[in-house]
């Protein structure tokens, strides 16, 4: 069993966001880089899968992105991946070239199963795994909050609006992860001494072939202000009295 | 430039969604700025309530195959491309639902992947049309072109007002296509949803949520769903009841749970993570009521009340139900 877990790589979105007064991009060159939540949970999945078959399968994590996305990659190797492939990438992409690029490496590595994050928290997109499925032709489940790995199939719970819905997919396919599928591990000292001597291909983007073409043009970014009232009140009485006055209520 | 629209319909059986009609507001408004047209696009099997219930708002296109008798991303996305290239439409929009986050994107990827997510504005410059999109659970807002043709996005039903009828009904054409279309490889084994007489979330004038406060799920329905039936509204939950077990998942509030604008929101005993903050910060009257003065939740709402949950709530239920305060649904 092969897994391939791609990744991606988001400012630590616990901090307060803001746009550059000029409106040219995200303010956050002073903020961290963290694994996208949903691909750490992706990542923490492929894991136990392989732990759990106990043989010599195998959970790549990939990242693209400046050269030191391998921090995040030595990150995502103590937790436990197999090996790790970074694309060395200084442009910025959305989701369609993102896509593009994970295609190439699917068909270098010939994985089983794709586990990925539904979303990255910082564009919010929810595209790229859906992107991938398409552009692989393979079936797809998005949100899973549950995977179970059958002899050739996966079946997973999906969260959707109206309650969870139960898909089974031959392999290979790929999975987008929700929140509640699992909680990722802490690496331990042990795994960060392991990610040390494991595999850590730098692969430059000019390599797998694919002429970028944008798709999404940013015109420019602005910090999203609500103005509230922010009254206080000192009662029940006058709460019932200011739903009664502003929301239109049928006294 | 007069633009050829197509908004796939979310239904649930007998209606189209409430979410579907703001993404054909959007739709409709990019219209009569372009000069176009809009078309719907019904997607299932046994739809013909569905597409009776979409023709008074605008034309409709049918495919209706037992192939689509659940929303597999596979066909779906297959029979939405299909159409669109056959049709030749310049922009295909959806609601920012479960269902269509699912399908749609596949569907965009087969058509040049040119998509745009939860748009909350547009608006037509130079001949381009520019979306508003949300980013960093909102806190930041990108406005995008889309570069090629189609154009695919999914709409945030709360930026939007619902399209109305039109007074006529539209035509109704259905679609045939090859076999080919409809092959899936994946199988469906079921939904599981709880069974709520209250409104969605995502649908209510009114709603009410809670955080960290309630203990259990028992506190949770007494409190919460007390207030939410007092107020006839839709009761929700942050993340952490959620993950404890106590609310059912498709309550959540939030940035990774459903983002929502009523025209009132009360949160109860939620501290306002920004997470919590994505899902609900552009409701249009914020109410917050926590023990702890210096919770997030108070720096966007418009009344906060210090206190108690336990306390408070009960009191507020008794002395609505004695006023009689409520909005219909």
């Amino acid at each position: 069993m092969k897994i391939l877990v791609p990744t991606k790589r988001v400012p630590d979105t616990d901090q307060k966001i803001t746009a550059t007064a000029d409106g040219s991009g995200v303010a956050s060159d002073h903020l961290p880089f963290v694994v996208n939540p949903f691909d750490a949970i992706a990542l923490e999945e492929g894991v136990r899968i392989v732990e759990k078959l106990g043989d010599d399968s195998e959970v790549i994590a990939v990242g693209i992105g400046e050269a030191d996305y391998v921090q995040q990659l030595r990150t995502a190797l103590a937790m436990g991946a197999t090996r790790a492939i970074c694309v060395e990438c200084n442009q910025s992409l959305d989701p369609w070239n993102v896509a593009r690029l994970l295609k190439e490496i699917v068909l270098r590595e010939k994985p089983d199963l794709v586990l990925m994050g539904k979303q990255a928290v910082d564009d919010d997109a929810n595209q790229t795994g859906q992107f991938l499925a398409a552009l692989l032709d393979w079936p797809q489940a998005t949100f899973a909050s549950r995977v179970e790995l059958l002899a050739g199939e996966i079946r997973v719970d999906r969260e959707t609006d109206h309650g969870i819905e139960t898909l089974r997919l031959p392999l290979p396919a790929v999975v987008t992860t929700d929140l509640r599928l699992n909680e990722p591990r802490y690496a331990s000292m042990a795994g960060i001494m392991k990610a040390k001597k494991k595999p850590l291909d730098v692969i430059p983007v000019a390599e797998l072939g694919v002429a970028l073409e944008p798709r999404v043009e940013v015109l420019r970014y602005h910090s999203s202000e609500t103005v509230r009232r922010g009254e206080r009140l000192r009662s029940v009485d006058e709460l019932v009295e200011r739903l009664r006055q502003d929301v239109g209520a049928q006294a | 430039m007069s633009m050829r629209i197509v908004v796939v319909a979310e239904h649930d059986g007998t209606a189209v969604r409430g979410a579907s009609l703001s993404a054909l507001a959007f739709a409709q408004s990019a219209a009569a700025t372009t000069g176009g047209e809009v078309s719907w696009l019904v997607l299932g099997h046994q739809v013909d309530a569905v597409a009776q219930d979409a023709a008074r708002f605008a034309p409709v296109l049918v495919v209706d195959s037992p192939a689509l008798e659940h929303p597999i991303a596979e066909p779906f996305a297959r029979v939405i491309s299909t159409v669109v290239k056959e049709r030749g439409f310049e922009l295909v929009a959806a609601a920012s639902s479960t269902f269509a986050k699912d399908i749609v994107p596949r569907a965009a990827a087969q058509l040049g992947g040119a998509m745009a997510s939860d748009v909350v504005r547009h608006e037509l410059v130079d001949g381009r049309l520019q979306l508003d999109t949300p980013r960093y659970a909102g806190a930041v807002t990108a406005t995008v072109v889309l570069q090629g043709s189609p154009q695919i996005v999914t709409v945030r039903g709360s930026a939007y007002v619902a399209a109305q009828p039109t007074g006529e009904a539209h035509s109704v054409e259905r679609l045939e296509l090859d076999a080919a279309v409809f092959s899936c490889r994946g199988s469906y084994e079921g939904l599981k949803s709880k069974q709520n007489a209250r409104p969605d979330v995502t649908e209510a004038r009114v709603v009410v949520s809670g955080g960290r406060a309630f203990k259990n799920a028992e506190d949770f329905e007494q409190h919460v769903g007390g207030l939410a039936d007092a107020l006839g509204g839709a009761a929700g939950s942050s993340r952490a009841l959620v993950d404890a077990g106590i609310a059912p998942n498709e309550l959540q509030v939030g940035q990774t749970g459903k983002i929502i604008a009523p025209e009132v929101y009360i949160a109860l005993g939620i501290s306002g993570a920004v997470q919590h903050l994505a899902g609900m910060k552009n409701s249009r009257t914020i109410v917050a009521v926590n023990s702890d003065p210096e919770a997030p939740i108070f720096d966007v709402a418009d009344y906060g009340l210090v206190g108690d949950v336990y306390k408070i709530t009960p009191e507020l239920i008794e002395k609505l139900e004695s006023h009689a305060v409520g909005l219909s649904r």
